[in-house]
């Protein structure tokens, strides 16, 4: 079966010179939740642009779901949906109408329309908002309306460009279970965010992209098994005025005097780092996983592919 | 796409266009009714009056066709060229390249749009006209054929203006320095057989006074262009504005990076 996408050697050289991506080869499986990371300026959204037609490609292949988007345009476009980073609807139109408008434009008959916006709406929670004119949303609102107006000629692929920036945690979250349920559904998702937070949680597989160049691109599992170290929170019972060193196998750090931070190897065990704490008398309330693993390992793969550039 | 879904995004296109102009009707079509009006009473009744005949017409029923060719030249411009470039500069634009349809069919349906506006424009003028002197038909398929395919021409010239505009001063360059000084020496106040022949060969270069007689010649029988030629020259325009208009869309400039 075709990925859903699949590109080769894709390269952009902008008129003012800048080399914008520099041979960048990926794909992406069907029915995958792919994160697709890098730094601001990396190339992320030059990608995304060329995927959906907005750019012009220097050279290089893109391919979704096996359709050349050079050899057949519409066919290929006709599977993918996209929530650009920047608002660009219309802000004078009513957000049903923006809907319909985006399923005439792919031939979908305008009963159906109306239909799809009001399931989109209503699963988005902008339903009561149809009416409106879009410059009435706040900006939670926008980013959802974008989202359904993707969504209206249920596209196989979705790309994401930082759908969730700006956006409170609570809708953040309600974003994510609507995404997650999407993907369940078949439709493979390309997210682009600066939550490392939300990439960990969401996406299966990531690529990193660096200045032009895709730095990394494998599943979340294995990228994350690169950590040497396993960081938890701990809350004490009683406070500590000192963090106590540990025997071996990593170090303790306290962030204050009823938090303090374990860096353990990922190769020693959560009895040890028990057993050093009781022996010194320490009690724990409660403990979690710190969630900026993947932020560890981002900052590390970008600094480092900064430095090698810097040689060369 | 097949022709149906093709035809479904044409008239999506072409919906929202006609929708766009009438929801601000008091911006779209009174102001240019107020404008020609103001035509028909300063040159028609009260200068036309001292005038006398022109190729055998009163001086008013002379100007009428110019006047309503006129309203309809300068709002299928402006039509288009205010629409697309609002698309380009909000960027919902990037609504349709991300859709299947295809360029041609994007070209027409804002043509189609400027059509739109075009004619009720002249619609509503040739009403008000009628309140200042009474229209004769010389001949109707020339009337409509005329102005449907000089509106057409002129929301082409103002897509193409849109295409390359960078700023909303770029979108008014045109019609003040270019458009409006080119329908008022295109014979819409006089027959070009009043001018000395070195500007009467002139006069030839500009296509609007093909247009103007064109049109004319449907209300009155009297051109000074061979109808044939302006249906040629008219026809040209639009066959070449609407390739380069295709081309530009295919290369996306000023809409793609």
């Amino acid at each position: 079966m075709a990925n859903a996408l699949s590109i080769k050697n894709l390269k952009k050289t902008y008129a003012n010179g800048f080399q914008a991506l520099k041979g960048i080869s990926l794909e992406v499986g069907d029915g995958d939740f792919y994160a697709l990371l890098g730094p601001n300026g990396a190339g992320k959204s030059t990608t995304i642009g060329i995927i959906c037609s907005l750019v012009t490609k220097t050279s290089g292949k893109v391919h979704i779901f096996g359709e050349d988007i050079d050899q057949d345009f519409s066919g290929a476009k006709r599977m993918l949906g996209l929530v650009p980073q920047e608002f660009n609807f219309n802000v004078f139109e009513p957000v049903e109408e923006i809907l319909v408008n985006q399923a005439g434009y792919f031939g979908i008959e305008r009963k159906t329309a109306f239909e799809r916006a009001e399931q989109y709406l209503k699963q988005l929670g902008l339903w009561e908002k149809r009416r409106a004119q879009a410059r009435d949303l706040s900006g939670g609102m926008k980013r959802r309306l974008m989202i359904a107006r993707a969504l209206v000629h249920r596209p196989r692929l979705l790309i994401l460009d930082e759908p969730t920036a700006g956006v409170d945690i609570e809708i953040r979250r309600s974003m994510w279970r609507f995404l997650q349920e999407l993907n369940q559904t078949g439709t493979t998702i390309i997210l682009t965010t600066h939550y490392l937070e939300e990439a960990e949680s969401l996406c299966r597989h990531i690529g990193i992209i660096d200045e032009g160049e895709l730095i990394e691109s494998t599943s979340m599992k294995q990228l994350l098994s690169q950590l040497q170290m396993e960081t938890f929170v701990l809350d004490l019972k009683s406070p500590l005025r000192e963090a106590p060193r540990l025997a071996r196998d990593g170090c303790l750090r306290l962030l204050d005097e009823h938090t303090l931070e374990a860096d353990i190897t990922r190769d020693c065990s959560i009895n040890f780092l028990f057993d050093e704490l009781s022996r010194h008398g320490i009690e724990v309330l409660s403990m979690r996983n710190k969630t900026n693993r993947l932020e560890q390992l981002f900052v590390h793969m970008v600094e480092s592919n900064d430095a090698s550039g810097a040689e060369k | 796409m097949t022709l149906q879904e093709q035809f479904i995004a044409f008239k999506t296109i072409v919906i929202k266009e006609v929708y766009r102009f009438s929801r601000i009707w008091v911006q779209t079509i009174i102001p240019p009714v107020i404008t020609i009006s103001l035509y028909f009473i300063i040159f028609g009744k009260l200068i036309g009056s001292q005038i006398g005949d022109m190729n055998g017409f009163r001086y008013m029923d002379y100007i009428v066709p110019g006047l309503i060719m006129m309203a309809v030249i300068t709002n299928s411009y402006a039509n288009v060229v205010s629409s697309f470039y609002g698309c380009k500069f909000h960027h919902h634009i990037e609504e349709m390249m991300v859709s299947p349809i295809p360029n041609h069919l994007i070209v027409l349906g804002f043509i189609s749009g400027g059509i739109a506006r075009g004619m009720a424009v002249g619609i509503a003028v040739t009403a008000v006209s009628l309140l200042f002197t009474s229209l004769s038909f010389h001949n109707l398929a020339v009337i409509i054929s005329t102005v449907i395919m000089t509106s057409a021409l002129f929301a082409l010239a103002g897509l193409i203006n849109a295409v390359f505009a960078k700023s909303f001063d770029d979108i008014s360059i045109i019609p003040t320095f270019v458009l409006t000084p080119l329908t008022y020496l295109g014979g819409v106040f006089y027959s070009i057989s009043m001018l000395p022949e070195f500007w009467q060969r002139v006069s030839h270069i500009n296509p609007i006074l093909y247009m103007v007689n064109a049109f004319r010649y449907g209300f009155l029988g009297v051109s000074d262009i061979n109808i044939g030629l302006s249906y040629i020259i008219i026809i040209g325009f639009i066959v070449a504005l609407y390739s380069y208009a295709i081309y530009l869309l295919r290369v996306g400039h000023g809409i793609r990076r």
